[in-house]
């Protein structure tokens, strides 16, 4: 019974800068309360009323004093601060080679899906040394996906999307939380990830080897007409959207407003989640407000789906845009079997 | 604490005959006076937090919705907006007579005054009534009845010529009856993100206007008593407290309605340029 | 520095015999049932709600209670999911709005506030008793809502959750909520007008008591925050009604607007629930040392600063919202500042000890516990206001832990703490000495067995509002549920004794405990109904004790 834990697993690249800095802190606190507590007790050991007539002398005050124990807080959370944003900037900026998986809450689970389509519910799989970026969306209310073995942690908020990313250094199960209340359930909404050797890895993918997310949203652009107007042809009605991700794309209407000359939007994925369900919020150059984009809200595009769509348009590729009239082969780099459209 | 005493103060019950001007706990009637503007003024303090809420999520979304909130700020009447500005001025011109009046002990005149801005504030909210009517013909209330579609169209034919106009709606309790809008409007609008953005903008039309006009119904209630009060010379030049905080009041309502004017009114309004 | 002989002979020093008055006092001079609930008496309205809150912290009680007894075992078998919910949200609305926001300022401070400053009452006595029925009915509302069906949200009612997603209580609750927020604006105001316009002559800013410093410092975050949250509740209220999406994405809203708004009132609301616990210790220390205040001015000041500086640092409640990475940095940055003033007045503290002559009446030992447990508290909020260890800290037990400790071991203890203090003032009579340091000494104990494992177990990573929980956290679980019937049985004792000694307890003197300010100095225990038969006249600082107990200073020249 007294073999439980007071420390949690430190398991990704960040969680030691976090653990230095959380040691700092602590032995802050310590000094602290040693200080106040000393003091408490050994003035009242020395100053204890000895008289019921007893007044000691009635010092008013002392600048120095003053100066001295505001100054020296002041520079001590100075230090503090700036740690704490050093360690921040770790926590937030993923490595360019990250990996994409995309995570959807709804009231009680975590669905995932992996680039390579797999999906899995409540659970997670990560590689040794090999950094995963999480985009995280809900479907309803707030939720907020934790691992505190990472120390990391980031709200699920409808309607836009957050991102965390960690690095495992540890093989192992941990413990993946819910941590904003979301309802009845809240306390069962959890669920683990499993850190595994490389080799590991690619076994458990190939066994729940599906139809890649991308290609499920090739499907999709083709079923829901986007290639109607952003087809490969040269007088599309549509700005092309290849190679679009983390391109500067300029812009000539913003809410409906002209914009400055050289304004520009950068196409990350929540810009391109705005643009399918809202079109009109941002109008590339050369083209006019209102845009003759229908909306697609969540009943015609689900949170799933626009990870697939999005998914797709991040890999599409110089001229590789369908046509409308397409009888081209679907590119088997998007894992489609060798001969099929 | 180093303290000497004092004789007791004498003059709350010496020269003035009314016991009712000074409360008992105060030791004068410059302290009482004090004491009152000082409360009113904090409570318009808060007030001034309360609507701040509201004009924090008006300025949130119009910066978020900038062509929306324009288009939907045009739907209403600038020029029914601007005669409404023009009559708070004016009853805050008769409520100042009125504190005037107070304090040269004019106890008739007090009544008159604040009967005057009584009544401008009834032209008001006159208007607003007739404004919100043919908000509700062009289904502008953010209920499950809004239609954005709807809005637009008639509002067009509205200004340029005219549409069927010859069913207004009528009020069946505190409900419009306007005419229901076919089925094709409500598809269009569920396509159509815009219509709901412009629902909010309506929304904060209608919490701001109705928080404001609930203030200005308080208010009356408040100066009708005061009235009564007035009548049988309650107040005199020594005590009318309550008439100038009930003053501030109704010019702090009036300043409210001057922020909300322009702000709900007259979005990308180009004033001298054609629509 | 000469010795200034002060002209009534009552005033010897901690005398304990009961003073003159001739037994006319605000408790026995009318005893019908109206004329207790139709008083403008701020004495008697400090003690009606006395009455009415401790109600709501035996009730917020229970449900902690409840919390701690299914938190023993981590499956969820003491009660439905549900009900859990409904239960942890019930105890933090409770506790929140009914007991921590109004806790010293409406008792305490009704009862002491005129007193302090030479008044014969508050400014707007009428306007009090208002404030206290707009409490009960608030109350009234939300007890309905709370008890007779239940609501599940947390007491944040995050949206969407609480606007789209539940079939709860949530619209009676807000109503509840927003009428309730009138008494804290009224009480606020009423403050404010009265430390401005009714101090009795001779008494300047600086030669006020530093508690009404912390009131007036409260008072001004009561009024300009608490109309933020009314607008707040009244927009949920309205998106669940109108189905209109403010705060709903799905009808084009924000969801973290939502949380900008609440947490701009909220995070100034726990220093309305602080700054007047912090001026209690002030008088505690100084009474209980026989020495002034160190540095009287930065005290004052660093009162003012806390209540400034609350406004401006809300968003570090949301470093995991979403946040931008530069507002969540400005945020951080503007959240120590905060952090200072509170040092600079637990520092005081220790300065005015030194060389001080100590006694360790229940008071004072209950003035100890608040600057031990304040200091933890307020040093465990550097975790959380630094960016790279809020993000795993945030939504966990830590952050329970962290709160508790200023809120419980800071705000309740340090209530505790004045309540004792001016209990023989309120009622005529003392209180047994000892039932009331051993309650002093189980609250401290009781309280940090339960709460310290908390941090532990935050940092393990235990979520917070977790009904069911993973099971190596159970032992420190059974920690913290263990402590909490130690601190059950400190909160008990108090609400049996203190009663009891209404009836039954010693008569008090007019200054029992030797402090130096007007309330003490100048009426008698209890007070008539008008507190003063004559106006005070202030012709120095307060806290001299060498002029209270007719001695030269010891150290001329200070």
């Amino acid at each position: 019974m007294w073999d439980f834990p007071i420390w949690p697993e430190a398991a990704s690249t960040v969680a030691p800068s976090v653990e230095a800095l959380y040691l700092f802190i602590v032995a802050l606190n310590i000094g602290m309360t040693a200080l106040v507590f000393g003091l408490l007790v050994l003035f009242s050991v020395l100053y204890y009323r000895r008289a019921d007539d007893q007044v000691p002398p009635q010092y008013h005050g002392s600048m120095l004093l003053e100066i001295g124990w505001t100054a020296i807080p002041t520079v001590i959370c100075l230090i503090v601060f700036a740690w704490g944003v050093k360690v921040y900037a770790e926590l937030v900026v993923p490595p360019a080679d990250s990996m994409d998986v995309y995570i959807v809450g709804r009231q009680w689970m975590w669905k995932a899906q992996y680039p390579g389509g797999q999906r899995e519910i409540n659970a997670l799989h990560a590689v040794l040394g090999k950094p995963v970026k999480l985009t995280i969306t809900s479907e309803d209310v707030l939720h907020s996906f934790s691992i505190p073995a990472f120390r990391v942690k980031s709200d699920a908020v409808p309607g836009r999307y957050t991102t965390l990313w960690f690095q495992p250094t540890q093989a192992g199960v941990y413990h993946i939380f819910c941590t904003e209340y979301c309802g009845t359930e809240h306390s069962r909404m959890i669920g683990k990830i499993t850190v595994m050797e490389e080799g590991d890895y690619q076994k458990w993918l190939s066994e729940k080897a599906e139809l890649g997310d991308a290609l499920q949203g090739r499907k999709l652009f083709a079923k829901l007409q986007c290639v109607t107007c952003h087809a490969g042809e040269s007088q599309a009605r549509a700005p092309s959207l290849e190679e679009i991700h983390m391109k500067r794309i300029p812009l000539s209407f913003d809410k409906g407003s002209p914009v400055a000359p050289g304004a520009t939007v950068l196409a990350d994925e929540n810009y391109l989640r705005e643009s399918i369900r809202y079109p009109s919020a941002k109008i590339a150059a050369g083209y006019q407000y209102p845009s003759i984009m229908p909306a697609y809200d969540e009943s015609l595009v689900s949170e799933d789906e626009m990870f697939q769509l999005i998914a797709y348009i991040k890999s599409l590729k110089k001229g590789q845009t369908p046509t409308r009239n397409e009888h081209t082969t679907t590119p088997t780099a998007l894992g489609a079997p060798a001969g099929r459209p | 604490m180093q303290v000497t005493e004092k004789k007791h103060a004498q003059e709350a019950h010496d020269d003035h005959g009314h016991g009712h001007e000074l409360a008992h706990h105060f030791v004068s009637v410059e302290q009482q006076h004090d004491a009152g503007n000082l409360g009113m003024w904090m409570f318009l303090t808060t007030e001034v937090l309360f609507f701040g809420g509201l004009f924090a999520a008006y300025t949130i979304y119009r910066y978020k919705f900038e062509k929306v909130f324009e288009q939907a700020s045009n739907i209403l009447d600038p020029m029914l907006g601007a005669i409404n500005t023009i009559v708070l001025i004016f009853s805050s011109v008769t409520m100042a007579f009125a504190v005037r009046s107070a304090q040269q002990g004019k106890s008739k005149a007090i009544v008159a005054w604040l009967g005057a801005t009584i009544v401008f504030g009834a032209l008001f909210l006159g208007i607003k009534y007739g404004e919100w009517k043919h908000d509700a013909r062009l289904h502008v209330f953010p209920t499950s009845d809004f239609n954005w579609t709807w809005a637009r169209e008639k509002h067009a034919e509205g200004e340029h010529g005219h549409g069927h106009d010859s069913h207004g709606p009528e009020l069946k309790g505190f409900v419009f009856n306007s005419p229901v809008v076919p089925a094709n409007y409500i598809e269009s609008d569920s396509r159509n993100p815009e219509a709901k953005q412009a629902k909010l903008f309506f929304f904060l039309y209608f919490s701001m206007t109705s928080l404001h006009a609930l203030h200005m119904i308080i208010g009356f209630g408040v100066m009708a008593v005061i009235m009564v009060y007035a009548w049988y010379g309650y107040y005199t030049p020594h005590y009318y407290v309550p008439v100038e905080s009930v003053g501030l009041y109704w010019h702090f309502v009036d300043l409210v309605w001057i922020f909300l004017f322009p702000l709900l009114y007259l979005l990308g309004a180009h004033l001298g340029a054609g629509h | 520095m000469s010795t200034i002989i002060t002209s009534a002979p009552a005033l010897a020093p901690a005398s304990k015999e009961p003073g003159q008055g001739g037994g006319v006092d605000y408790l026995n001079h009318e005893t019908s049932i109206a004329s207790w609930l139709l008083t403008l008496d701020h004495k008697r309205i400090g003690i009606l709600y006395l009455v009415a809150m401790s109600a709501m912290f035996v009730l917020g009680g229970f449900y902690a209670g409840l919390i701690r007894a299914e938190l023993i075992t981590p499956k969820g078998d003491l009660m439905s999911s549900d009900f859990y919910n409904k239960s942890f949200t019930a105890h933090g609305v409770i506790m929140v709005f009914f007991v921590l926001i109004p806790l010293v300022p409406a008792s305490l401070g009704n009862f002491m506030l005129p007193l302090m400053i030479g008044a014969k009452d508050v400014a707007f006595p009428r306007l009090n008793l208002i404030s206290w029925y707009v409490y009960m009915i608030g109350a009234g509302f939300t007890l309905v809502a709370l008890i007779g069906g239940g609501v599940d949200t947390g007491w944040t009612f995050y949206t969407p959750l609480s606007t789209t997603y539940l079939n709860s209580n949530v619209l009676l609750t807000a109503t509840g909520l927003f009428i309730l927020g009138f008494s804290s604006i009224l009480t606020g105001l009423n403050f404010i007008v009265t430390i401005h316009r009714m101090r009795c002559p001779g008494m300047d800013w600086f030669r006020m008591p530093l508690f009404v410093w912390a009131l007036y410092a409260t008072s001004v975050i009561q009024l300009l925050g608490t109309p933020v949250i009314a607008i707040t509740l009244a927009l949920v209220g309205v998106e669940r009604l109108l189905g209109v999406g403010i705060f709903d994405p799905r009808l084009g809203g924000d969801p973290i607007l939502y949380q900008h708004l609440f947490w701009f009132y909220s995070h100034p609301a726990v220093y309305i629930m602080i700054l007047p616990p912090l001026g209690v210790t002030n008088e505690l220390i100084s009474t209980f040392s026989r020495k002034p205040i160190f540095g009287y001015s930065m005290m004052a000041g660093a009162s003012l600063a806390i209540a400034i500086f609350s406004f401006i640092v809300w968003a570090h409640h949301m470093f995991t919202s979403g946040l931008s990475p530069y507002a969540a940095m400005f945020f951080s940055l503007l959240t120590f500042s905060v952090a200072i003033p509170s040092g600079i007045k637990v520092f005081t503290w220790l300065a005015t000890l030194f060389r001080g002559s100590i006694s360790f009446d229940s008071p004072m030992l209950y003035a100890y516990g608040f600057i031990g447990l304040f200091t933890i508290g307020g040093m465990t909020g550097l975790f959380l206001s630094t960016l790279g260890t809020d993000i795993h800290f945030h939504d966990t037990y830590f952050v329970v832990a962290h709160f508790h400790y200023v809120m419980v071991g800071g705000a309740i203890v340090g209530f505790m703490g004045g309540l004792h203090f001016i209990w023989p003032k309120m009622f005529g009579r003392m209180y047994p000495e000892f039932l009331a340091r051993m309650s002093a000494i189980l609250i401290f104990v009781g309280f940090n067995l339960t709460f310290f494992p908390q941090f532990l177990v935050g940092y393990l990573g235990m979520p917070r509002r977790y009904h069911e929980y993973p099971d190596e956290f159970q032992v420190l679980n059974v920690f913290s549920t263990a402590g909490a019937t130690v601190l059950g049985v400190g909160y008990l004792l108090p609400l049996l004794y203190l009663p009891w000694s209404v009836f039954f307890g010693e008569k008090a003197g007019r200054n029992p405990w030797g402090a130096t300010t007007l309330d003490w100095t100048h009426t008698e225990s209890p007070p008539t109904p008008h507190n003063f038969e004559e106006t005070p006249v202030v012709t120095g600082e307060p806290y001299k004790y060498d002029t209270l107990f007719n001695k030269e200073s010891a150290l001329a020249g200070h």
